[in-house]
């Protein structure tokens, strides 16, 4: 670096025209890092570029408008005109991963609590391998098991014909377990021993400790987690396509096959070529779910901001 | 109830293998302040934190002896311990107040011993920050969030909330170690005032504190109760000679 008393060490290497050891080591570890870091922003700024440029071309060159992608209730990309309405895939992705987050948000957060409250050795040497393990099953194998297991359960208990939101969200609150139970883990664990204490110190109960002081302090936390894992489920495509049906229309009921962003671009990129109209519309799609991922990271940097105050 | 508020006889704590406390049978007397003085790790914050069961906590930790609080063994496993600790305040180094506001963290406690009705919630939580002296300070801002106080008044917001669910003895673990000299002397004040209503147990490093604040003072050393008597005597011609060089600042 820059410090004068390196530079005073360095002024009798300059003459015998050496760079010295350490200062070469310095300069090649700095080009190391700053050359990885270039071909990150370069990736990230090119793909983001790629998606907007592609999916903008619809409304650009197309003379489709925007309200109709946003709004319009019929996808007929084979139609005469072709009709790119994409709102029913908005409404498959917010419900299915909302709901999958109303589910998963409740065991995770009971989940993490059990590890770090109430029984942290079975919680640490059981569970936490066991949550671990979820979060490493590959989304084809969850998609799977969802089409054989709970399709068919759906099938029998329920009307319809078990494909459809319920089964999607089902196979996404699985999915997004692990995410919500480890953060809101991470969470608990940092929090200051002290305020445990303070109110197990004046007679509060395990439960009334948990509900009253340390739920209401790590909110922000949690809630990180929870929208972390909307996000993860938002952007799931496989598993879900397997389960929801994919019919491109609003479902009336939990029991109704749907389909989200992500199961039609998944289902359709194959059968459009590059450049055409259809295929255009589906890079569209690609982003609306990027800019969603922009509004999470947004909601999780604002709960963050909350959690340090 | 007589003289003494409670007593420990031959009171034992482990962590796992290492025994922290060695048989220490010690009488804390009515309405008065003992010190708990010694080294570092020498046990007398175990000891402290055994009196109300916060050893609990520590998955490690086992409590042999007894500890006798008006006729009931606390050591007992059958001991209800959210009535102990609402008997038994306690305070630590650190002030913890939750992230609520400044009415919340003084009613907390006492809304789960009783005190619903709101008007006489109100008055609870006036009369603990007046005993606390803070009442003035922040009768204004009682909604507001606990944590724009400064530290010292941290501190005395954690001592009122003891003092909410009517504890009639209190722990205090290094209480004004972590505050300025104005903050610390604010607390002493108030623990004088306190000792008229409350038996207190404090765990200080500071000898002068110990001697300024307190009515008998113990010596622990390396988990064993060395030496314990009243202040006057511990500070003027101690009986162990380890005492006398301890207070003396000779080690330790």
């Amino acid at each position: 670096m820059n410090l004068p008393a390196s530079e005073v060490r360095s002024a009798p290497a300059a003459k015998e025209r050496r760079i010295p050891k350490h200062l070469a080591e310095e300069w090649r570890g700095r080009t190391y890092v700053y050359l990885c870091v270039l071909i990150m922003i370069v990736t990230i700024f090119s793909i983001v570029y790629f998606i907007a440029s592609r999916g903008l071309a619809p409304f650009i060159s197309h003379g489709v408008s925007v309200s109709e992608m946003m709004f319009g209730l019929e996808w007929r990309p084979d139609g005469e005109p072709a009709v790119f309405g994409a709102l029913p895939f908005l409404f498959g992705s917010f419900s299915t991963s909302l709901l999958a987050a109303v589910i998963a948000a409740p065991l995770g957060l009971c989940a993490s609590l059990f590890m770090t409250e109430i029984m942290p050795k079975l919680g640490k040497t059981v569970l936490q391998p066991g949550i671990e393990l979820l979060a490493g099953i590959p989304s084809v194998v969850y998609g799977f098991v969802g089409l054989s297991v709970i399709v068919p359960f759906l099938r029998d208990v329920f009307p319809g014909l078990g494909v459809g939101v319920l089964a999607g969200s089902l196979v996404l609150s699985i999915m997004i377990l692990p995410t919500v139970t480890t953060v809101s883990t991470d969470a608990l664990r940092s929090l200051p021993r002290g305020l445990k204490e303070g109110s197990m110190a004046l007679g509060a109960t395990r439960w009334q400790t948990i509900s009253r002081i340390i739920l209401p302090t790590l909110l922000p936390s949690l809630l990180t987690g929870v929208v972390l894992g909307i996000a993860r489920a938002f952007g799931e495509a496989l598993a879900v396509q397997m389960v929801i049906g994919n019919a491109p229309h609003i479902p009336h009921s939990l029991f109704e096959s749907a389909a989200t962003l992500t199961s039609i671009i998944t289902l359709s990129m194959g059968n459009t070529t590059s450049g055409s109209l259809h295929n255009n519309a589906l890079w569209s799609l690609a982003l609306m779910l990027l800019l969603m991922t922009f509004v999470f990271v947004f909601v999780v940097r604002m709960l963050e901001r909350r959690v340090k105050r | 109830m007589s003289h003494n508020a409670f007593y420990t006889k031959n009171l034992s704590v482990y962590y796992g293998e290492k025994q922290a406390v060695r048989k220490v049978s010690m009488e804390f007397p009515n309405r008065e302040v003992v010190a708990l003085i010694g080294p570092s790790g020498c046990g007398k914050s175990t000891f402290l934190r055994s009196l109300n069961r916060m050893n609990d906590l520590i998955p490690a930790a086992r409590i042999e002896g007894e500890v006798w609080i008006g006729g009931d063994n606390i050591c007992d496993p059958n001991t209800d311990v959210v009535r102990l600790r609402q008997r038994i305040g306690m305070v630590w180094q650190r002030a913890n107040p939750f992230h609520k506001s400044i009415y919340e963290n003084v009613a907390f406690g006492a809304r789960y011993h009783g005190t619903r009705n709101r008007k006489e919630l109100a008055a609870l939580v006036e009369q603990c920050l007046r005993k606390t002296a803070l009442w003035d300070e922040v009768k204004d801002r009682l909604h507001q969030s606990a944590l724009a106080l400064s530290g010292g008044q941290q501190q005395r917001l954690c001592i009122a909330r003891s003092l909410a669910v009517r504890p009639s003895i209190l722990l205090m673990d290094e209480p004004a170690s972590a505050l300025d000299p104005v903050s610390t002397a604010k607390i002493e004040e108030l623990i004088a005032e306190l000792k008229k209503d409350y038996s207190i147990v404090i765990v200080t490093h500071n000898m002068q504190q110990a001697a300024r604040i307190s009515d008998k003072t113990a010596f622990f050393f390396l988990g064993d109760l060395i030496e314990y008597d009243d202040t006057q005597k511990m500070f003027t011609n101690p009986t162990r000679k380890s005492t006398d060089d301890y207070i003396s600042g000779r080690f330790g």
